[in-house]
């Protein structure tokens, strides 16, 4: 028998250099692969408007991922030609900074949401998400009717940004403070949202789901879909991307 | 007696405890899991003061001579729970199979619809299934390699009945809509610490039943429990940071964001895989393919290296499920090289498994539990030469994101992690429960066919809806516009979805006989039926010959 088996007997007969010698083993892999993207700096490239969710939009975050849309939709547009042409600008890192947790999803069931924001009418949502084979007659989706008949219950939303700002996510004290009457102006045509949209640029106030009288799940969801991919404006950095 | 009641009266407080919490809860979801904590802490202070009753007299009176048996009492509610969970899994995945060709299955409820009962169905079988196979064989592969009983008996019992509530706790959590929504790591905040204090419990008598061993050596398959042990303790506690919004409700937020938390997400989920679905179940490879085949392990110097290289390159797998994305394209290719690289441990695994039936080849003729391992490791192989393949980028931009990453997955849960627990079920409950030997062994001839079959269709029909979705979806005409509509792609999938559906059907078939074969087993029956095989014997030819022919001349 070879040495490097006489040497393996150590471990073999003492339990506890055998578990640390395996722990150190696969402790390396984790170690160099995810650690250096906490300190990379070109790991998450900086980009212009990229903003923390608006309570509204978080809140419709937290059904999307209730009912586990991310099962059969990513939100991840590689670079590849047919994916920029049928979905938008591929994904850049920057893009899901303030996602906790990530939702890029592994399987596309259904089609990418990474850039669904304005791309669709609310109406269209709405109807969609009641009756997904009533505008698509294809479509193996699940109906969500139950969500326009909802009212919302999003909880304290004033805890969930605190507690979004203790894993990193730059809400201001004014944003915290205010939450929950955000979560309502977003969706009331009635209420004043200057403030609102001061404070997280590019949000869309509006009666989402077609009911104003009450502010419903479908109200949240519609929302958060009606934002995403909207953010970075890819326009204007367009132009610098074809002179390099 | 008073440590009884002392025991007795910590669940009682725990059970107060969680009713208060329940009563207090911000959510109706952690309301509903608070009450299932509640009702789980009472039925153990029952179970602990019957003990104290019953259990502990008649132990003492009638059992004295217990330290000469193994302790099999967890290995046995193991069996009978890995095949519980095992049905309830492969009922949930037919039933989404089905609703993906006809979505009005989803029947207009948030309980019943895909989003929800997916992880239902993965972590039933993965976790409940698996999870449920891997303890109870742990239990008794460590015992009978060591020649020593279980290290912490009491513990033991903990450890399956705590898992067992981690399970309705997950599942109910997935209906109700409580979820993390980060594959395979679903459940949420207090749920994962739940899991962790079980996963103590668990390395706790694993290892202390190892330390207390008559052996000198430890066996080859408790290295692999080990590190399966010790990696997914790792890997849940990092992958399940998060901070709760508030400890009387059921949401938290992940403590990374984007691109970190996807790495940190796949190199659990590629190592939930590497670890609970590889080393845990080559360590019951490693101890009931040489038991059931009656050979010594093909090589043993084969089995340290390919134990320490499977665990070192495992780990470095995760990024290929991140191909092309937004992270960094040192972390996918390093994930790819790694995942290469792993082909070779893999197979050297299999090879370790298939040699060891060197010399005991015709029993796959004629056993088979034995046909069921060969056909174990041969889906292993299998898999694991798929696997590393898809992980090459330029394939995995055709296969990412298709059904072929769900054929690759079922090929090598279904034939691999599947064939190779019934296998082990059929070897354990005889064995455990003191029969003869099993109801009826042409009914595991049956299993094997019908799982066989069930897992062709079930890989056949997702290769080819995978690999003509992602072709469909890059597919330009001579105008140099995208062809299809992502919408045309669905309608093209549908016949492979009914066909899918049937390969599941078949493999749930399969079960099915395993559940009547190991319940009948339990209760002592013995089917008539011919044995499945025999050296060929016919009573009307086993005469003299009295008429003697004519002799020919010879010409």
């Amino acid at each position: 028998m070879s040495s490097f088996a006489q040497k393996h007997k150590k471990l073999e007969r003492n339990v506890t250099l055998l578990a640390v010698a395996a722990f150190a083993v696969v402790a390396v892999g984790g170690i160099v692969e995810i650690a250096p993207l906490f300190w990379i700096d070109n790991t998450i490239e900086k980009v212009e408007g990229m903003r923390p969710y608006t309570p509204l939009e978080l809140a419709g975050r937290n059904i999307y991922m209730r009912e586990g849309c991310y099962n059969c939709h990513s939100q991840m547009v590689r670079p590849f030609r047919d994916e920029v042409e049928r979905y938008g600008h591929y994904s850049l890192a920057a893009e899901s900074m303030y996602d906790h947790p990530f939702q890029w999803g592994s399987k596309r069931t259904g089609p990418d949401l990474a850039r669904v924001g304005k791309r669709y009418s609310d109406e269209w949502h709405v109807q969609h998400l009641i009756d997904p084979r009533s505008v698509v007659p294809e479509s193996i989706m699940p109906g969500y009717a139950f969500l326009a008949k909802r009212e919302l219950k999003a909880g304290d939303m004033t805890a969930h940004l605190k507690a979004q700002r203790t894993v990193g996510v730059p809400y201001s004290d004014d944003d915290i403070a205010k939450a929950n009457d955000d979560l309502f102006a977003q969706a009331d045509p009635e209420a004043d949202t200057a403030d609102l949209l001061a404070r997280y640029p590019k949000a869309q106030a509006r009666d989402f789901d077609g009911n104003p009288a009450k502010l419903t799940e479908m109200d949240a969801l519609v929302a958060y879909l009606q934002m995403l991919g909207t953010l970075v404006d890819f326009e204007s950095a367009a132009p610098q991307e074809i002179e390099r | 007696m008073t440590g009884l009641t002392m025991k007795a009266g910590i669940w009682l407080i725990l059970a107060i405890l969680a009713m208060l919490a329940s009563a207090l809860a911000v959510d109706s979801g952690f309301a509903v899991h608070m009450v299932i904590v509640a009702l789980a802490a009472l039925l153990a202070m029952m179970g602990t003061l019957r003990s104290a009753d019953w259990g502990g007299i008649a132990r003492g009176i009638l059992r004295m001579p217990d330290e000469g048996h193994y302790d099999d009492d967890p290995v046995r509610w193991g069996v009978i729970a890995t095949v519980f969970w095992g049905m309830a899994g492969f009922l949930a995945g037919l039933f989404i199979a089905l609703q993906l060709a006809f979505p009005a299955l989803n029947l207009g409820l948030e309980y019943t619809s895909f989003g929800r009962l997916r992880p239902l169905h993965t972590s039933a079988v993965i976790f409940a299934f698996g999870g449920n196979a891997l303890i109870a064989t742990s239990f008794y592969v460590v015992q009978r390699t060591c020649r020593a009983r279980l290290a912490f008996p009491g513990l033991a019992r903990f450890v399956f009945w705590g898992y067992q509530l981690f399970i309705v706790l997950a599942a109910t959590g997935y209906l109700l809509g409580i979820t993390e929504a980060r594959e395979y790591a679903e459940p949420e905040w207090y749920v994962d610490l739940w899991l962790t204090i079980v996963w103590v419990a668990y390395l706790a008598v694993f290892v202390g039943t190892i330390v207390k061993r008559s052996e000198p050596h430890i066996y080859v398959a408790n290295w692999f429990y080990l590190s399966f042990i010790l990696t997914i303790a790792m890997l849940h506690i990092v992958n399940n940071l998060s901070m709760p919004v508030s400890l009387l409700g059921s949401k938290s937020y992940s403590a990374f964001a984007g691109v970190q938390d996807a790495l940190t997400q796949w190199w659990y989920g590629h190592n939930a895989v590497g670890f609970f679905l590889t080393a845990g179940f080559l360590a019951m490879m490693y101890y009931f393919v040489p038991k059931q085949a009656e050979r010594p392990i093909y090589s043993y110097r084969l089995s340290i290296i390919h134990f320490w290289s499977l665990i070192f390159l495992y780990i470095w797998a995760g990024p290929h499920h991140l191909h092309y994305t937004a992270l960094p394209d040192w972390a996918q290719t390093l994930g790819m090289v790694f995942s290469v690289m792993l082909w070779m441990p893999s197979w050297g695994g299999m090879i370790n498994g298939l040699m060891t039936l060197n010399g005991a080849w015709d029993k796959v003729r004629t056993d088979p539990i034995i046909r069921m391992m060969v056909m174990a490791l041969a889906f292993y192989g299998m898999s694991t030469f798929e696997g590393p393949m898809l992980s090459i980028k330029s394939v995995n931009s055709l296969s990412h994101y298709t059904d072929w990453t769900i054929g690759h997955v079922h090929s090598g849960a279904l034939g691999w992690n599947g064939m190779i627990t019934f296998a082990a079920i059929y070897y354990l409950t005889p064995r455990l429960w003191n029969r003869n030997r099993l109801y009826s062994l042409r009914m595991v001839n049956w299993h094997f066919w019908l799982a066989t079959i069930g897992i062709v269709f079930y890989a056949s029909s997702m290769w080819v809806s995978g690999i003509m979705q992602g072709l469909m979806w890059r597919e330009y005409g001579a105008d140099g516009y995208l062809v299809y509509a992502f919408s045309d792609t669905v309608r093209a999938m549908f016949p492979m979805y009914v066909l899918r559906a049937f390969g599941g059907l078949l493999y749930l078939a399969g079960a099915v006989c395993m559940v009547i074969n190991v319940w009948r087993t339990i209760l002592g029956h013995l089917r008539e039926e011919a044995p499945m095989s025999d050296a060929a014997f016919d009573p009307a030819k086993d005469r003299p010959i009295t008429q003697k022919p004519a002799a020919v001349p010879a010409e």
